[in-house]
């Protein structure tokens, strides 16, 4: 079967449930209610406080086949997802589904979860590493289902990933399950990812190694929803949790295509006040806020919101007066940590709240502009941010596809050449977001734009940004490189990858040796 | 031929770059080409074609080479063949070009 | 004439860099055989940059090379480059009219039938250099701009290099008289701190005053802000707009004098609108001016 945007699915997958086709950005609304977990009472008496995970899985009791949840923000720090699953390997469980909002290198041990019949199935996304790569040989018989961060959240609200067991990485806890992510040595900031999580799943659990007095304050998830805590010597590692500083790129490429891309947001007419904006904490895409700040510096712009993943340069712009307010879902530096601790003016919010196509409106939907990377686009504006040339999962959505639906510009930034590579191909290997969400394209060599977005074009032109038809893009860089041999995958499906409205938008094949 | 061949290098790891040592053959003879490259699947072909049509222009019927890609183009992938060639001893100078 | 407003370094052994040199908008991009590689990858670089000028797309860019002085990679660097048709030459530490003679002699052997004449870019980074600036001008009609090369300059005098640039005041004026007098271009020395924008601002500011017609860079971030000082402002582009306008009206009056905002407008005035009206065409700055 096709899907909208011409995908092959197949009409049933084994491990899956029966697919629905992706429909278009819009076009697929929700019909249910909102998922249910059980209500729970606890006398005045009872504790929390429970001395090991292993007395925790005992206590729920965690069984055979059961879903475990748990969030990112520790990255490749993280200690909790491997803590967790070591304790399920030797209480002997089989059958279990990790729901872990995204994968990481450090979590290798997962691989051997998996040939061990631990955890056979996976629910994330975003996945790098030796994960990632055992997923693409084909590790696990159920494919891997791949979502945004808006669709997870909404997966999870709506009842389609049910959660029994949530673990929670609290950086900061009381006895009584009061989280925060500000406080504490493993201090991450926001907790957004772990918000549904706890407000959704059947049992939550909290794993701290920074265990206060009652009440914590402030608090991120409350003493209402939590079920359990434990104390562990260590949660993660604060190196691989956040960075020092995140700097901008130092590459004249990237920089040309950051100031271009600048350039092509005020062209759109959207640097005035109140200026709302989004963009990733690598290469050029941070370096495109550094452009931006210094046209918003130059006309003495006050922007309203920066949102999503934030980094200390957003933090400056912040205290500097050029953005109002910061929704942060994901710290990734001390400097966001130490804003988000002390500035009522920076805001933790949920995935839900970030980026829930299924809600009464999230927070994309308000942004005026989006800076995204590829590791591929097609000619139709369909972009890869799953697969890497050599066809082995490599990354995933995040909220790629969710703040792309939702601003009114969204920016595609890639090197046209990602070494001898072209960026712009017919056809991507795996499309992740739909083309008709993207609207410009910038790259060292060229600006193209979505002939949807007619009006956009001509604005670019009239500020005397040279447009160029994305075909030709793509033949510039294949005269530059030649034109590629395609990448010949097998048939059988590795990873799901659901829109952010949970239709298929397409499939990860196994590779053939 | 290929006993007058020495061992050479030219090329770098760098991104962009591919590392080219040359080495006389085996004891079959032959042409045996050693690729690696990061862009195997899409220019793996290419790659091969670009090194062994120069080794067969110059008239080298035994020769080991190896290559490392790290993503050059065409060009690279020719400059760096000629001079390790060159390096070793299979070209002069004046025919590098 | 060429703008030469920026002449980009590129090192010759980097493809990375070589692949990408065309898309900064550079004026003119210098594909370095010297100071930017090792003597023990002079083979290799070279090359490769003859490679890089027969197949990667600099666009609007001119293809200079850096070559070797003639004293250690200079003839082989000239046998293999020229050929492949670079726009100019760069010649590095240029002493006398001789230098550049003899660099002619091998250009003019190397050059392939029916090939476009190659320029030469004359680098002049020594008191002698400096001393014979105009000679070397001079040499032959290949030459067509000299090259101030401060940082060994005063290496040789033994001055300490600052940001200010006091220690080059002279030899700046030296060189662009010399040129001038030559009728050739003069290009001021890059500007080394890729990290400090407002330095390289004021010091670009200062050539534009001297009268040098353009600026080596050493970082593709230096391109754009070297063009936003050489660029003629609007400011500048009105008030020549004007004095064309002041002509028009004295000419269809008869009359042999023009005036401008009770100031006469005497041949130099009009000699720098005209040129700035060019410029502005040339750059497509202003879409109105016929």
């Amino acid at each position: 079967m096709k899907n909208a945007i011409g995908r092959e699915i197949p009409e049933s997958i084994p491990g899956y449930q029966t697919p629905i086709l992706f429909a278009g950005a819009f076009n697929t609304k929700p019909g249910m209610n909102r998922q249910a977990p059980c209500v729970k009472a606890i006398r005045p008496s009872e504790t929390k406080l429970t001395d090991s995970l292993e007395a925790v899985f005992k206590k729920i009791p965690i069984t055979d086949g059961m879903t475990l949840s748990f969030h990112h923000h520790f990255r490749n720090g993280d200690g909790v997802v491997n803590m967790v699953l070591a304790v399920a390997a030797k209480l002997g469980l089989k059958n279990l589904k990790v729901a872990l909002s995204s994968v990481f290198p450090v979590h290798a041990p997962l691989v051997d979860h998996m040939k061990n019949g631990v955890v056979t199935a996976l629910d994330t996304n975003y996945m790098s590493g030796p994960v990632a790569q055992a997923i693409s040989r084909g590790v696990l018989e159920k494919p891997v289902v791949l979502r945004t961060h808006g669709g997870r959240a909404r997966a999870i609200e709506c009842g389609q990933l049910k959660i029994d067991v949530a673990f929670i990485a609290a950086p900061a806890a009381d006895d009584y399950g009061n989280i925060n992510g500000v406080q504490g040595p493993t201090a991450c900031g926001s907790l957004g990812y772990a918000i549904p999580d706890a407000e959704y799943a059947d049992n939550v659990v909290a794993v701290t190694d920074y265990l206060v007095e009652y009440p914590l304050t402030p608090v991120s998830i409350p003493q209402t929803r939590v079920d359990y805590v434990v104390k562990v010597d260590c949660i993660g590692d604060p190196k691989g949790i956040v960075s020092g500083t995140t700097r901008i790129t130092k590459d004249p490429v990237g920089l040309k295509i950051a100031e271009t891309a600048a350039n092509v947001i005020k062209a759109a007419g959207l640097i005035k006040e109140g200026f709302s904006f989004q963009t990733g904490a690598g290469g050029a895409s941070l370096a495109t806020a550094h452009f931006v700040r210094k046209m918003m510096e130059k006309e003495n712009i006050s922007g309203s919101f920066a949102l999503g993943g934030i980094t200390g340069y957003m933090v400056e712009m912040l205290e500097k007066g050029l953005f109002k307010k910061l929704m942060d879902v994901q710290g990734f530096d001390l400097e966001a940590i130490r804003s988000i601790a002390a500035n009522p003016n920076h805001m933790e919010i949920s995935a839900n709240f970030y980026a829930s196509p299924f809600n009464n409106g999230c927070a994309v939907n308000k942004l005026d502009a989006v800076i995204l990377g590829a590791t591929e686009i097609d000619t139709d504006f369909n972009v890869n941010v799953v697969t890497g040339s050599d066809g082995v999962i490599m990354g995933g959505s995040g909220g790629h596809a969710d703040a792309a639906a939702g601003a009114k510009v969204t920016i595609v930034v890639a090197n046209l050449l990602r070494g001898r590579l072209p960026i712009i191909v017919e056809q991507v290997l795996t499309a992740t977001t739909p083309g008709e969400t993207i609207d410009v394209l910038v790259t060292e060599r060229g600006v193209a734009v979505n002939p949807r977005r007619p009006e956009l074009r001509d604005k670019l032109l009239a500020a005397g940004i040279t447009v160029k038809d994305i075909k030709e893009l793509k033949s510039i860089a294949e005269s530059i490189a030649g034109a590629p041999d395609k990448l010949v995958t097998g048939q059988r499906v590795v990873a799901i990858v659901e829109y952010r409205d949970g239709t298929v938008i397409d499939v990860v094949r196994q590779l053939e040796d | 031929m290929s006993s007058l061949i020495k061992t050479a290098q030219a090329g770098t790891l760098e991104s962009g770059d591919i590392m080219i040592t040359i080495a006389p053959a085996t004891t079959e003879g032959g042409v045996l080409l050693d690729l690696d490259s990061i862009v195997l699947a899409q220019y793996g072909t290419a790659i091969r074609k670009t090194i062994l049509d120069i080794i067969s222009e110059l008239g080298v019927t035994d020769i080991y080479i190896k290559a490392v890609d790290r993503g050059a183009l065409d060009c690279t992938i020719k400059a760096r063949t000629l001079t390790a060639l060159g390096r070793a001893g299979v070209v002069c100078e004046g025919e590098l070009l | 004439m060429e703008l030469r407003r920026s002449m980009l370094f590129i090192p010759g052994n980097s493809p990375g860099m070589l692949q990408n040199g065309g898309v900064f908008g550079a004026d003119a991009v210098i594909l370095d055989l010297e100071d930017a590689v090792a003597p023990n990858e002079k083979d290799a670089a070279r090359i490769l940059v003859a490679h890089a000028l027969n197949n990667v797309d600099y666009g609007a860019s001119e293809k200079v090379v850096r070559i070797n002085p003639l004293d250690t990679f200079g003839h082989e660097d000239i046998k293999a480059i020229v050929p492949c048709e670079p726009g100019a030459l760069m010649v590095p530490k240029v002493q006398t009219a001789e230098d550049i003679k003899k660099v002619v002699e091998l250009v003019a052997a190397a050059e392939r039938t029916g090939q476009k004449a190659v320029k030469i870019v004359a680098l002049l980074e020594t008191p002698q250099g400096i001393h014979e600036a105009y000679n070397i001008a001079k040499a032959d009609q290949r030459v067509v701009a000299l090259a101030l090369g401060a940082e060994d300059y005063t290496a040789a005098l033994g001055a300490k290099r600052t940001k200010e640039g006091t220690e080059i005041f002279t030899v700046r004026s030296m060189i662009v008289n010399a040129a001038s007098a030559a009728g050739i271009q003069s290009i001021d020395t890059p500007f080394t701190d890729a990290n400090d924008e407002e330095g390289l601002l004021q010091d670009t500011i200062v050539a534009k005053q001297f009268g040098f017609k353009g600026k080596m860079a050493i970082n593709p971030r230096q391109v754009d802000v070297i063009h936003g000082v050489y660029n003629p402002s609007d400011t500048d582009i009105e008030w020549a707009q004007q004095v064309i306008e002041a002509l028009r009206k004295a000419e269809a009056e008869g009359s042999g004098v023009a005036s401008l905002n009770g100031k006469m407008v005497d041949a130099p005035i009009v000699s720098r609108a005209h040129n700035i009206i060019f410029l502005a065409q040339l750059l497509g700055l202003r879409k109105e001016i016929e």
